[in-house]
């Protein structure tokens, strides 16, 4: 690179050659991504600000822990960790895919680009189990004295600190709604109160919360609200650009297929592609930081 | 060699012969991948730390720190390997690199800016304090709470 960009850097200006020696849509390419590294840099930011404005902040060890088909096992980071996977490895397909559009090679180009989209989907797949299983998991908080049921939305958010002081929950137990009282009986049932929750749907409120096992039922307070809004938002922006990238992919091999590429001379678009699909994966190393890791 | 579509362009020097190539983008995947695997076995210590009696502050903050930096080598692999940038020429590069070098700023002032509403709310605003402080850093009899107390 050096040598060819000294011996030819003050003709280059001069016109009749690009000084850059990049095709303008590339050059292009690039300038979007930075505008939009600025647009996500200035949502993660923002989110920054605001948990630094809180006393307390949910730890996403204890958000983030579930495994599809794991039931209620505790395994933090083991999901996301698939997901990063995931895209690291459909963008090493991309570069494979730009590789043999380099040499020319149809069959290569689609092959690599097919594998790229099937990681694209693969990632969306995992985030739609994420969300709909943060939204319609519902958790104990203690709230105003009494302890409700919550799931993790743009509204609410069940992951505030442990209740250590068990004698108030075992008064807000009694304020407690028929539903929740069942749900708490079932799930964190005192030694031999065991039953089934038909049998705990008949019982009364009374009966109900004598049945709960008070220290083992990791009843929280509420947590910031915000949280959900910047969880959402943000992996809801970087979604929105995995399924943009997917479709784009898809025009890609389309075009691909038809011989566009192949009649053009050169599969510069795929270049193009290649460079918002490694973008997306970028923006997922920054997200994955910021709201899984730290 | 002249670009076959565009005349404008002259050279595209990362067409390294397929054996390099290869070899490159092996070893940028295995980076990618052993980093990751730190950065997750650093995010599990945090967590059994927080799990602890007493985590240490300090501790934490070096890990989250260490986990940050290892994020920017994965980004600076991605960007300069998988997105040839560092195969361009250096005026290009500095346009796009230049640019973002305002990052520095943005994230320090507004971090900096959350954390001084913090302290300012914690000082001006009882109710905030005392609803929002976790357990841990609450006095444990609150009868005895001292104003001049910064905790």
């Amino acid at each position: 690179m050096s040598t060819t960009a000294t011996t030819h850097q003050t003709k280059w200006w001069s016109g009749g050659k690009s000084p850059f020696n990049l095709e303008y849509g590339k050059l292009m390419m690039w300038y979007f991504l930075m505008s939009d590294a600025f647009t996500f840099g200035a949502f993660l930011i923002s989110y920054g600000s605001i948990r630094f404005s809180q006393n307390f902040w949910p730890d996403p060890n204890v958000v983030f822990n579930a495994f599809p088909g794991a039931g209620h096992a505790n395994l933090p980071l083991a999901f996301v960790s698939v997901m990063t996977f995931i895209l690291i490895i459909s963008s090493v397909t991309m570069v494979l895919a730009v590789h043999a559009g380099h040499n020319g090679d149809k069959r290569g180009v689609m092959k690599w680009l097919a594998w790229t989209i099937v990681g694209g989907l693969a990632f969306l797949g995992c985030q739609a189990w994420e969300w709909h299983h943060l939204i319609t998991g519902q958790h104990a908080v203690l709230a105003d004295g009494a302890i409700e049921m919550i799931g993790q939305t743009t509204r609410t958010n069940p992951w505030g600190d442990l209740v250590h002081n068990t004698s108030a929950i075992t008064a807000a137990l009694n304020n407690s709604s028929h539903e929740t009282l069942v749900h708490l009986a079932h799930e964190y049932p005192r030694e031999g109160t065991a039953a089934s929750l038909d049998a705990l749907e008949k019982m009364t409120n009374g009966q109900l919360a004598g049945m709960v096992d008070v220290a083992h039922a990791h009843i929280r307070e509420k947590g910031p609200i915000a949280f959900g809004g910047y969880f959402y938002g943000i992996t809801g922006f970087h979604g929105f650009h995995v399924f943009s990238g997917v479709i784009i992919n898809t025009i890609m091999l389309l075009m691909t297929q038809k011989n566009v590429f192949q009649n053009r001379g050169h599969y510069l678009m795929i270049e193009k592609a290649g460079l918002y699909w490694h973008f997306v994966d970028l923006v997922w190393v920054f997200v994955f930081l910021c709201f899984y890791l730290i | 060699m002249q670009h076959p579509a565009f005349e404008e362009v002259t050279v595209h020097q990362h067409h390294a012969d397929d054996a390099t190539f290869k070899k490159k983008v092996r070893k940028t995947t295995i980076l990618l991948s052993v980093i990751t695997v730190i950065e997750l076995a650093i995010g599990l210590s945090i967590y059994t730390l927080h799990k602890g009696e007493n985590p240490s502050a300090l501790l934490i903050l070096m890990f989250k720190g260490m986990v940050c930096i290892l994020t920017l080598a994965k980004a600076y692999y991605i960007v300069s390997v998988f997105m040839h940038l560092g195969d361009e020429i250096r005026n290009m590069i500095m346009t796009i690199v230049v640019p973002l070098m305002l990052f520095v700023w943005f994230i320090a002032a507004f971090i900096w800016d959350g954390n001084s509403y913090k302290n300012l709310r914690n000082k001006y605003d009882q109710h905030f304090k005392e609803t929002t402080m976790p357990a841990k850093h609450r006095p444990a009899d609150t009868t005895e709470v001292k104003k001049s107390g910064k905790e």
